[in-house]
C-alpha cells in the first residue's frame, strides 16, 4: 500500500459507492486532490497558503497499518479536561454513542445525514479536497431560531493510529445561541483532518472554543468555514498545545451589516512541534468587526506560524479590522513566522495589524527575582502571565478554567 | 550590618560608582542623598544584584556574607529588599499571587512552611488595612494601571509582607502627596528594630521628617562626599549641593 497522496487516493478508489453523500462531489474532490497532492508533499508544487508549513512528514507515514498498535479510547478520554455538559465523542472519526452524553436536540451525524455544505473549496484547499473525498462521519448541530443551545462539547479521540476526516456542520438560526467546545486528543501516530462549516444567521451568537491537545507524534489539520450574517457573532478561541504538526485554518466571511468575528488563538509549543494558525477574514458587508489576537509561546526548536489575511470588499465601509500577533521565544532555536495581509477595496475603513517577537523581559524578570522568586519560577510566572492574557479573551469562566487546566498539564509535561 | 568597601561599578563600560565606602549598622536607618546622576539608583541595583551592572572592584557584605556572589533571589532570601524607583508592571500577574509566590519562596529558603491561599490572604489583608490601602490592590495585576502613588504604595506593601532585614528605598517618596508619604514612612517605621536596617534614597527633607535617619550620606560623582547626622539633610535643603560639590572637587 502506498503512502501520501497516492495512498489516500487508493483508499478512496476502494471505497467508491460505499461512502455516504454526494458521490459526484467526492469524485470532483478526488480529482482536485490528485492534482494538488499534499501541501509540501512529493509533488512539490508550492502553494502560497502553505508557505511555512509542509505536510511532507504526513506523506511518509502509512496510516491504517494492519499491525498498528491500539490505545484505550476510554483512557485517552479520561485524560482530557472536560466540562460537565453534553458531549458528542468521536473515536477515530466514528461516533461513539456509548462514550457520549448527547445533547437533547439538534444533533445529527454525517454518516446518516451527510451534509457537505456550501462554503468549502476542495479545488482550492488540498486538505479540504482530501476530507471531502474520504469523510465518513461527523457532527451536525442545528440550533433553531431564537433558541439557546447552551454548551455542547465535540470531542475527538484518536486511538487507532489512523487518518480520519471528520465533517462537521454547525447552523444557528436567527437570534440563536450556542457555545461549542471542541476538544481533541489521542495517542500514537495519526492524522486528524477536520472540515467544519458554520452558519451564523442574523443576530445569532456562536462561541467556539477549541482545545487541540493531540499526541506530540500526531498531525492535526482543521479547516473551518464560517459565514456570519447581519448582527451575528462568531467568537472563536483556539488553544493549540499538542501535535507534532498542526494547521488551523479559518475562513470567516462577514456577509451582513454589523457582523462580528473573533479569531483568537494561543499556541504553546516545545521540542520540535510546529503549529500554523492561518486565517482569512472577508469583510463583505459594511460596519463589520473582526478581531484576531494570536499569541505563541515557543520553547525548544518549535515553530509557530501565523498567517492572517483581511479582505475588505468595496462595499464594506466602516470596517473595523484588527490583528495582533505576539510571540514569546523561550529558546534561541525557536522560530516564529508571521504574515499579515490586508487587501482593502473600501475607502472608509479602520484596519490595523501588529506583531511583536521577544524574549522574556529582563526588567520584569529581575523584579520577580529581587523579591526572592528563583529564576526558573520567575520565568514560568512570566510565561504564564503572557498566556493568561491570551486566555482572558475567553469570557466564560468555566471554559477558561478548562483551558487553564490544559495549560497546567502542558506545563507539568515539560517538567517531566 | 551592611558594609560596602571600595565599591566600583559600571554599566556598558561607563563607570558609575567610583569607590563607595558605606556602613549601615544593624538597627539603623541611613539616608542617601545627592544630585541626579550621582549613582544612587545604581548603588541600589548593585546591592540587589541587577545583572546589567558590572562590579569592577570592592566588597559588599551583609551580616557577614558576601552579597556580590549571590543571585538576586539569594540576596532577597538573605533579607535584601529594593523598593524600585520605577516599579515594574507585570501584566497577567495577579498582585496577591505575586506576593504569595515571593513570600513562599522566601519561606522555603528559610526552611519554613509555605502559606496556602487562605493563610496568605489573611496576612495580606491585615497589611493592606494597616497601610490604609484598598483591598482591591491585591486583586489587580502587579502595578498595571496603577497611579504613580499606588505603585509606590505597592512597593511598601511588598516590603511589609516580605519583612526584609535591609530595605533600600529608591526615591519611594518622589511624586507622593503628604498622605502617601506618611504611608512610606510608616511602612519603614513599622519594621524598625534591632534586626532591620534601611538605606533611604531621597531628594527631600520632607520624608526624613517622618523617618528620622541615624545618618545622612551625600553621594556625588560616584563617591560619598559627606556624611553626617539628620541635620545634614536640613542643611542641604537650604543650601543645595553646589557648595558641597565645590568643596569636594
Amino acid at each position: 500500500m502506498s503512502t501520501g497522496a497516492a495512498g489516500f487516493l487508493e483508499r478512496y478508489a476502494g471505497l467508491i459507492g460505499q461512502l455516504p453523500g454526494d458521490s459526484a462531489l467526492r469524485a470532483a474532490a478526488a480529482a482536485a486532490f490528485r492534482a494538488s497532492g499534499l501541501p509540501g508533499g512529493t509533488q512539490q508544487r508550492r502553494i502560497e497558503a502553505w508557505k511555512y508549513t509542509s505536510l511532507r512528514s504526513v506523506a511518509e507515514i502509512n496510516f491504517r497499518r494492519e499491525s498498528a498498535p491500539h490505545h484505550e479510547a476510554e483512557t485517552i478520554l479520561a485524560g482530557l479536561p472536560l466540562l460537565d455538559a453534553p458531549r458528542v465523542v468521536f473515536v477515530d472519526g466514528a461516533l461513539r454513542a456509548d462514550l457520549s452524553v448527547m445533547p437533547a436536540t439538534g444533533f445529527a451525524r454525517f454518516a446518516e445525514q451527510p451534509d457537505f455544505g456550501t462554503l468549502s473549496w476542495p479545488d482550492r484547499e488540498p486538505m479540504v479536497a482530501l476530507n471531502t473525498m474520504l469523510a465518513a462521519d461527523g457532527a451536525a448541530f442545528h440550533v433553531p431560531p431564537g433558541h439557546d443551545g447552551g454548551v455542547v462539547q465535540l470531542v475527538s479521540v484518536a486511538a487507532g493510529d489512523a487518518d480520519c476526516h471528520p465533517r462537521h456542520s454547525i447552523r444557528l438560526g436567527k437570534g440563536a445561541k450556542l457555545t461549542l467546545v471542541e476538544i481533541s486528543g489521542g495517542q500514537g501516530t495519526y492524522l486528524l483532518n477536520t472540515v467544519a462549516e458554520i452558519h451564523v444567521a442574523p443576530g445569532a451568537h456562536l462561541t467556539h472554543v477549541r482545545l487541540q491537545d493531540e499526541a506530540v507524534t500526531a498531525f492535526h489539520v482543521s479547516t473551518t468555514y464560517a459565514d456570519v450574517e447581519a448582527g451575528g457573532t462568531y467568537d472563536s478561541f483556539t488553544l493549540n498545545i499538542g501535535s507534532r504538526l498542526s494547521r488551523t485554518e479559518v475562513h470567516a466571511q462577514l456577509t451582513g451589516k454589523g457582523a462580528i468575528a473573533h479569531l483568537n488563538a494561543a499556541q504553546i509549543l516545545a521540542g520540535s512541534q510546529h503549529a500554523d494558525f492561518t486565517t482569512v477574514v472577508g469583510h463583505a458587508a459594511p460596519g463589520c468587526t473582526s478581531r484576531q489576537t494570536v499569541k505563541n509561546v515557543l520553547a525548544g526548536r518549535s515553530r509557530g506560524v501565523f498567517q492572517g489575511k483581511i479582505e475588505v470588499a468595496r462595499d464594506a465601509q466602516k470596517t473595523d479590522g484588527y490583528q495582533m500577533n505576539q510571540a514569546l521565544l523561550l529558546s534561541p532555536d525557536a522560530e516564529v513566522d508571521s504574515k499579515p495581509e490586508l487587501e482593502i477595496f473600501a475607502d472608509d475603513v479602520k484596519c490595523s495589524h501588529g506583531a511583536t517577537v521577544g524574549e522574556l523581559d529582563a526588567e520584569q524578570l529581575f523584579y520577580l527575582r529581587s523579591r526572592g522568586i528563583p529564576d526558573a519560577e520567575a520565568r514560568s510566572t512570566l510565561v504564564r502571565a503572557f498566556l493568561a492574557e491570551a486566555l482572558d479573551q475567553v469570557a466564560d469562566n468555566t471554559i477558561r478554567g478548562l483551558l487553564e487546566a490544559a495549560v497546567e498539564q502542558w506545563w507539568e509535561r515539560q517538567k517531566a | 550590618m551592611l558594609e560596602i568597601r571600595g565599591l566600583t561599578a559600571s554599566i556598558n563600560d561607563k563607570s558609575i560608582l567610583k569607590g563607595i565606602d558605606l556602613v549601615v549598622p544593624q538597627g539603623e536607618v541611613h539616608a542617601l542623598m545627592g544630585p541626579n546622576g550621582s549613582g544612587k539608583s545604581t548603588l541600589g541595583y548593585v546591592l540587589s544584584g541587577r545583572e546589567d551592572y558590572e562590579v569592577t572592584a570592592g566588597t559588599v557584605t551583609f551580616n557577614g556574607v558576601n552579597l556580590l556572589d549571590m543571585e538576586p533571589e539569594e540576596r532577597a532570601a538573605a533579607g535584601v529588599f529594593l523598593a524600585f524607583q520605577a516599579p515594574v508592571e507585570l501584566p497577567g500577574v495577579n498582585n496577591a499571587n505575586f506576593l504569595r509566590t515571593a513570600l513562599n519562596a522566601l519561606r522555603r529558603a528559610h526552611g519554613e512552611a509555605e502559606l496556602d491561599a487562605v493563610q496568605f490572604l489573611k496576612l495580606a489583608r491585615a497589611e493592606t488595612k494597616r497601610l490604609a490601602m484598598p483591598d482591591d490592590m491585591l486583586k489587580r495585576n502587579v502595578n498595571v494601571g496603577f497611579s504613580g502613588g499606588e505603585k509606590k504604595r505597592n512597593e511598601v506593601l511588598q516590603m511589609a509582607i516580605l519583612r526584609p532585614k535591609l530595605a533600600i528605598l529608591d526615591e519611594t517618596d518622589s511624586g507622593l502627596d503628604i498622605d502617601a508619604l506618611k504611608v512610606v514612612a510608616d511602612g519603614v517605621n513599622a519594621l524598625r528594630g534591632p534586626d532591620f536596617s534601611a538605606l533611604v534614597i531621597t531628594h527631600h527633607q520632607r520624608l526624613l521628617d517622618h523617618l528620622v535617619p541615624n545618618r545622612v550620606h551625600v553621594l556625588a560623582h560616584g563617591r560619598i562626599v559627606r556624611s553626617g547626622g539628620p541635620e545634614l539633610a536640613k542643611e542641604l535643603e537650604k543650601s543645595g549641593y553646589a557648595g558641597l560639590l565645590a568643596e569636594a572637587a
